[in-house]
């Protein structure tokens, strides 16, 4: 779906404008007569718009359909729930990776800087396309949740709920340093030949690889990698030598491997960078409107997350009570780190159902 | 609205303590359980506030109820609350169970003005009877076998008013409570033997009067 065009481009908060932007998303269940039932989903870094059913001739379902379904806490036989893909992502919608109208050739690093902000634009336009002028609920996960948040502070009326969940509002300096060194790997890669590697017919792939191998370590806690790998061999028995002898570096393989089918490294660098720079609670504005408009936000962190651990949502439900806001926290009991929030953990489920269904009840 | 439940009625106690807060204050209830008691006051008060919970169930049921909570340690986590940031902030029948009540009494009255307190009486009469028998008190305002009691500290209405006036706490109004949960119809004075429970409303004394001891001695 083209939702900007020349003449209602979209103007990025960091300068720059982009003339055309598609976007790809994905509904499941049936919008209310009254428009009154919609819940906007927001996906985290690698994500894309298939949150959740199978598509066709797929062996695995979306990415959060454990949490999407008839039945399930977000249920469609109740909620429209919405998905798109993020902006500057490369699974449908507008990126640095997309052919650039004026040059005929894919953006690359001419692709404008983005914003929180800028996603939250995108997601508006969608939101007027669709005829939803106020959302039950936005939801989001770790790059998802700081959409939604974003969202709730700078058109806290779109929406009556908010759900925030293992996100931060500002990211920390091991956060960031992580960011930086995946961002080297790739940038660093031969093959990225200044983000023009597509004219090369050519892609960054040992960088984008290594920098998701790396990422995938913070998304998993030590606990999790022990339950699942401990120091298991990856054949018979250990050969001291310097090839994949551990199960866990044959999985980091792995994960690397499978993820260059699915994401483009220009992107990584875009949307990790907007969340270095995420910092919403800096201006002493920043909660004037949510103050006002009082949406209620259900903020989630997990006990073993090391990315954006508990004390990044203690920081994000500070600012909100402080303003008056009506704000529910919980911390999660989970020993999955970071990637709990896509995990069918009973509690938190049981938390946003309750969230939801009190959502539901009470109406947009 | 599509079908809210009607709320059940409002336990006694905390209905007491309903009476003691102005329509349209925020308030803090620490402690806040299913979050029956904000849920009362937002709906039929025009309150807004927060529960702060730290049982994971009783916090789903709160969220259920549309009662924001946070959850956090009471005993630790309260320096996140800002200055005088609420008009009033609870502590139903928990100051027993924390564990350092004098800090989280110190943190009640920096976090709002008013502060209302209640808990159980270690020296009501049944609980001495209980003692001289040889047994640890078990009555309607202590209910837990010694073994699996959540309560930490075990004082009476006497120490609890000491610990006020070292506090420099004023009490504006103490409501000793019989093991009903209702007002008790003894003289206040006798309140260290008679009264199963009690409760509080707290400020912080601004000049120092003379004769605010607590009373009750």
């Amino acid at each position: 779906m083209t939702l900007f065009t020349p003449d209602r481009p979209l103007n990025l908060t960091r300068g720059g404008r982009l003339d055309l932007v598609e976007v790809r998303y994905e509904t499941y269940g049936q919008l209310s007569p009254r428009r009154d039932n919609a819940v906007f989903i927001c996906h985290a870094l690698t994500g894309d718009a298939h949150a959740a059913g199978f598509q066709a001739g797929a062996d695995k379902p979306g990415w959060w359909d454990n949490l999407i379904g008839p039945g399930r806490p977000l249920d469609t036989d109740r909620f429209f729930v919405v998905c798109p893909n993020i902006l500057g992502g490369c699974q449908g919608t507008t990126g640095p990776g997309s052919l650039n109208p004026a040059t005929g050739q894919a953006y690359g690093l001419d692709f404008p800087i983005l914003d929180m902000a800028d996603f939250v634009s995108v997601h508006r336009r969608l939101c007027e396309h669709l005829g939803l002028s106020r959302l039950l609920a936005v939801i989001g996960g770790s790059l998802g949740g700081m959409q939604a948040l974003q969202w709730a502070l700078s058109h806290p009326s779109d929406l009556a709920n908010a759900c925030v969940i293992a996100a931060s509002s500002r990211l920390s300096a091991q956060n960031i340093a992580f960011s930086a060194v995946a961002r080297e790997a790739i940038m660093r890669d031969p093959g990225f030949h200044q983000g023009q590697y597509n004219q090369f017919g050519d892609s960054p792939d040992l960088g984008l690889s290594i920098a998701r191998m790396m990422a995938h370590i913070t998304y998993l806690s030590e606990e999790a990698l022990a339950l699942k790998f401990d120091r298991e061999p990856e054949r018979d028995g250990l050969n001291h030598g310097f090839g994949v002898d551990f199960a866990v570096e044959s999985y980091l393989h792995h994960q690397g491997e499978v993820f260059l089918d699915r994401f483009d490294a220009l992107s990584y660098l875009y949307l990790s960078r907007v969340m270095d720079y995420f910092d919403p609670f800096a201006s002493p504005q920043a909660t004037a409107a949510i103050a006002a408009a009082r949406p209620n936000l259900l903020v989630c962190s997990f006990t073993s997350d090391w990315r954006f651990g508990p004390q990044h949502s203690r920081r994000v439900v500070s600012h909100l009570e402080r303003a008056g806001v009506p704000v529910t926290y919980r911390e999660l009991a989970s020993d999955f780190g970071h990637d709990s929030f896509l995990l069918p953990i009973p509690r938190y489920h049981d938390t946003l159902r309750a969230f939801l269904d009190r959502a539901w009840e009470v109406g947009s | 609205m599509r079908g809210a439940a009607s709320s059940p009625p409002l336990r006694r106690d905390l209905a007491l303590i309903s009476s003691l807060i102005q329509p349209g204050s925020r308030v803090l209830d620490l402690g806040c359980g299913d979050g029956a008691l904000l849920r009362h006051l937002m709906g039929r008060r025009g309150c807004t506030g927060s529960g702060v919970e730290i049982d994971p169930e009783a916090v789903l049921t709160a969220v259920r109820a549309g009662v924001p909570v946070i959850e956090l340690d009471i005993d630790q986590d309260l320096d996140r609350f800002g200055d005088q940031s609420y008009d009033a902030v609870v502590l139903s029948r928990t100051l027993q169970a924390v564990r350092r009540p004098r800090e989280v009494l110190l943190e009640m009255i920096r976090i709002a003005p008013r502060v209302i307190v209640s808990m159980p009486n270690f020296a009501y009469w049944r609980n001495r009877l209980r003692l001289l028998a040889g047994h640890a008190p078990v009555s309607k305002d202590l209910p837990h076998s010694w073994f699996d009691s959540p309560n930490v500290h075990f004082g009476s209405l006497d120490d609890l008013e000491r610990l006020f006036a070292d506090l420099e706490l004023q009490v504006m109004r103490c409501l000793p409570l019989a093991a009903s949960g209702r007002p008790s119809l003894w003289p206040s004075r006798t309140r260290n033997w008679v009264a199963g429970a009690a409760l509080y409303e707290l400020t912080a004394v601004l000049v120092s009067p003379p004769e605010v001891r607590g009373g009750g001695q």
